[in-house]
């Protein structure tokens, strides 16, 4: 990152998110009942685009890195909290099935005009503020069990070519199961 | 493909919509090494605000304290650009495909003002859980996936399965 200069990080920046909210919006992400389809089980476009995304993106990397075109150890993992990760995807996921959006799907809703979107959004910024003004209570869970940035092959033992094997299966048989299950389930409108 | 695509119906397939977003997000690996993030943005400008309004405080806690480092904050500001992308790439496709208009969106079972009321309460819920778990949806779970990261792909079933279970708690809201 560090040969190119900061003004042209900033416009990559820039057109790398167009891109991003293009196809999100495009998917029919900003709108929040579209997105709970996958838990009622009457719209799975999250489900298809969200597993179809990550096989991409890792087939591509794992590709390059075959080539020699990029190096895939130097990569940025997030480091792994086991408590602190689960915990805090519970919570997302209580927020989730009330609000109906993810950061990122709730800024698109925002871009289009939706106002539940827009207070969404805000929410985030207050739930994000709590937090940090309750940190001192947080902080020994915030910081426990620190694994590195472990990767899930290494956990499970096995090859990473053999873990994205094995991803790219459960996503097909997932991709099976949904238009089974979506043909079998009444349709809502919305 | 002959359905009139201004009219707000129309999505694109959902798997060309997988494919757009798998090759954004492998671009930004190549480009920067890191994945995407959206409730990053929301940090820093959380952060900068805090710090803006009360320095000494920002600088007293702990952890907005973490992200005023100088090394930090290029990379915070990389995330605030993607974010403005992310707002301009959806009205870009919301015009394109008719969708542009100020509405609540909800189920014919409630108000709007139970679906605002809602949404409140799941974006700070949403706002705290990204602070414990580093990250969401995007630069946690779907990020983390295209790179086998054991934090991402467990935070990801831990947002999913909880997501699972409360959508049918709070079935009213959406069927």
């Amino acid at each position: 990152m560090g040969v190119i200069p900061e003004t042209w990080n900033n416009v990559i920046a820039l057109l790398l998110g167009v891109g991003f909210g293009f196809s999100l919006e495009a998917s029919g992400f900003s709108s929040s009942r579209k997105i709970m389809g996958t838990f009622f089980a009457y719209d799975f476009v999250v489900l298809r685009v969200f597993f179809t995304a990550a096989i991409t993106a890792m087939t591509g990397i794992f590709y390059f890195d075959y080539m020699g075109w990029m190096d895939m150890s130097m990569l940025y993992i997030n480091p792994y909290y086991v408590m602190s990760a689960i915990v805090g995807g519970i919570i997302m996921g209580f927020g989730f099935a009330l609000g109906g959006f993810c950061p990122g799907t709730s800024f698109t809703g925002v871009a289009i005009g939706k106002i539940d979107a827009m207070v969404f959004s805000g929410g985030l910024f207050i739930g994000v503020f709590i937090f940090s003004e309750l940190y001192p209570l947080f902080q020994g869970l915030y910081n426990s069990q620190n694994m590195g940035n472990a990767t899930i092959y290494e956990m499970l033992g096995m090859k990473s070519t053999v873990f994205g094997f094995l991803l790219i299966v459960a996503a097909v048989g997932m991709f099976y199961g949904a238009a089974f299950v979506e043909k079998k389930v009444k349709k809502v409108e919305y | 493909m002959a359905k009139n695509k201004r009219d707000g119906t129309f999505y694109i397939n959902p798997y060309l919509g997988g494919v757009l977003l798998g090759l954004v997000l492998f671009s930004t690996y190549y480009i920067t090494g890191r994945g995407l993030g959206a409730s990053g943005a929301v940090k820093s400008s959380v952060v900068s605000a805090v710090h803006t309004v009360a320095p000494a405080h920002a600088e007293e806690n702990k952890y907005y304290s973490k992200f005023l480092s100088d090394d930090a904050s290029p990379m915070s500001n990389w995330l605030v650009f993607e974010v403005i992308g992310v707002i301009a790439g959806g009205f870009l496709s919301g015009t394109l495909y008719g969708r542009l208009k100020f509405k609540v969106e909800h189920s014919p079972k409630i108000t709007s003002r139970t679906r605002l009321i809602a949404a409140l309460a799941g974006g700070i819920l949403f706002g705290i859980g990204s602070q414990f778990a580093r990250g969401c949806t995007s630069g946690a779970a779907l990020s983390g996936m295209a790179v086998h990261s054991a934090s991402g792909i467990i935070t990801m079933l831990a947002i999913f399965g909880s997501a699972y279970l409360f959508s049918w708690i709070f079935k009213r809201l959406w069927i």
